[in-house]
């Protein structure tokens, strides 16, 4: 039975959300991966973070609770969780760029079997820029990217990305709704199973090849 | 108003606050789209939106470069970097902050792990400190910075609340002549001392403030 496409949406960011640990300093990409935060495990704590200038970061903010001067990464008004807090540019990125993020989630037009990433550029046709993407990448401790497996039947996890990259070798771990895939020195390792796919399906929607252990496990909603 | 726009000269390099428009001068941007300065080049970090913010200044073609790390919510940008009427420089946004902050502490740049292995590296140097691959980014400044303050007391010290701080504080620092548009101007010794973000003795002129 195939999940129609709120379906793999959420069975992507719940596998995602069960990646995170109790008292994670966390930064969510734009799109797919700000779903995230609607799955996190009870009894786990995670703190968000906003590139643009807070940790703490709440839901989105009700018709009452709007404030013009609160806003994400993406410019929507949203909240303040309580113990939150503000600062500028350059200390939000000093957390990132120094280490101090503990996962950050993305989404993906390439990645590849050494962990390269490809987001923000396709020559000549988007080039919206990289904003935050970079040191992100570059900085968090974990880097997992959530996407949906292929760009309507095209391949987008690749021997080698094509596009041009927004980091070198800093992916650890893909989910998908078909997969999650381990980055490690020998390859891409596959983890799990999606709901109803074999290990057949994520080979033909995959162009490497990957490494496949006697032990596979499943994930699903 | 008018006198600080009259500030801005064809050929500038202009710093504007704000990310998305928060926390951006809006009312001092509205003024200088009446305006008909031009050539100037934007460090900014991004272009906003066509109708909120500097997006304003864009689709007035008011620069001829801007240096910012997203253009994806303006098609304006989008479209007169493609058309070859504007030139964009797209810097990772950390990066970008970074090289205004230098430029304002007193620092000849610094090196970033951020973009290594990336088109951004190209044509600039490389350093491994202690296993780890750096690129050398430059400082970054400006003739004019227009920035934005929730509460601005009437020596120039400036209060930013929430996320309408962002690059603000930094380019206060980063730029020969420094203009906030103060959302209210307070009395001196009215703001409380502790939340004081911006010292007075950054910024030189002090705009609207009709709350």
């Amino acid at each position: 039975m195939a999940l129609d496409k709120n379906e793999v949406k959420a069975v992507i960011a719940k596998r995602v959300a069960e990646e995170l640990e109790d008292g994670d300093l966390v930064n969510l990409g734009i799109g797919l991966p700000s779903l995230v935060s609607n799955y996190i495990p009870e009894g786990i704590e995670v703190i968000f973070q906003a590139e643009n200038g807070l940790i703490g970061l709440g839901p989105a903010a009700s018709k009452e609770e709007e404030d013009p001067d609160l806003t994400n990464a993406s410019g929507q008004l949203v909240t303040l969780l309580e113990g939150g807090c503000y600062f500028d540019t350059a200390t939000s990125f000093g957390i990132i760029r120094g280490g101090h993020v503990d996962v950050t989630v993305l989404g993906a037009l390439q990645v590849d079997q050494r962990g390269n990433l490809a987001n923000w550029k396709i020559p000549g046709k988007l080039v919206p820029g990289m904003g935050g993407a970079m040191d992100l990448t570059v900085g968090a401790r974990k880097v997992i990217i959530s996407m949906v497996h292929t760009q309507k039947g095209v391949p987008k996890i690749l021997k080698e990305c094509n596009l041009p990259l927004t980091a070198k070798e800093e992916v650890d771990l893909i989910v998908t709704e078909m997969a999650v895939m381990e980055v490690t020195d020998k390859g891409l390792v596959l983890k799990e199973l999606g709901p109803d796919t074999t290990i057949e399906e994520v080979i033909a929607a995959t162009d490497v090849e990957l490494i496949i252990p006697d032990k596979i496990g499943r994930f699903g909603l | 108003m008018n006198e600080a726009v009259n500030l801005l000269k064809d050929g500038m390099v202009v710093m504007v606050g704000g990310f998305l428009g928060c926390g951006s001068p809006k009312k001092l941007i509205d003024a200088i789209v009446e305006s008909d300065v031009k050539d100037l080049t934007l460090i900014c970090n991004d272009t906003s939106f066509p109708d909120y913010a500097v997006g304003k200044m864009i689709v007035k073609k008011q620069f001829s470069k801007v240096i910012v790390s997203h253009i994806g919510t303006n098609k304006e940008t989008i479209r007169q970097m493609n058309d070859g009427e504007t030139e964009v420089e797209l810097v990772p946004q950390g990066t970008l902050v970074e090289q205004i902050r230098c430029a304002g502490f007193g620092l000849g740049g610094f090196y970033t792990p951020t973009g290594v292995g990336t088109e951004v590296e190209n044509g600039k140097e490389r350093k491994v400190v202690d296993g780890i691959t750096y690129i050398y980014e430059k400082p970054l400044k400006a003739d004019v910075a227009l920035l934005f303050g929730s509460k601005v007391d009437k020596k120039g010290n400036v209060f930013y609340n929430a996320t309408t701080r962002n690059f603000n504080p930094i380019m206060a620092l980063a730029a020969d002549t420094v203009i906030v548009e103060a959302e209210e101007i307070v009395e001196a010794g009215e703001l409380d001392p502790n939340c004081i973000a911006t010292p007075h003795i950054f910024v030189n002129y002090i705009v609207g403030g009709e709350k």
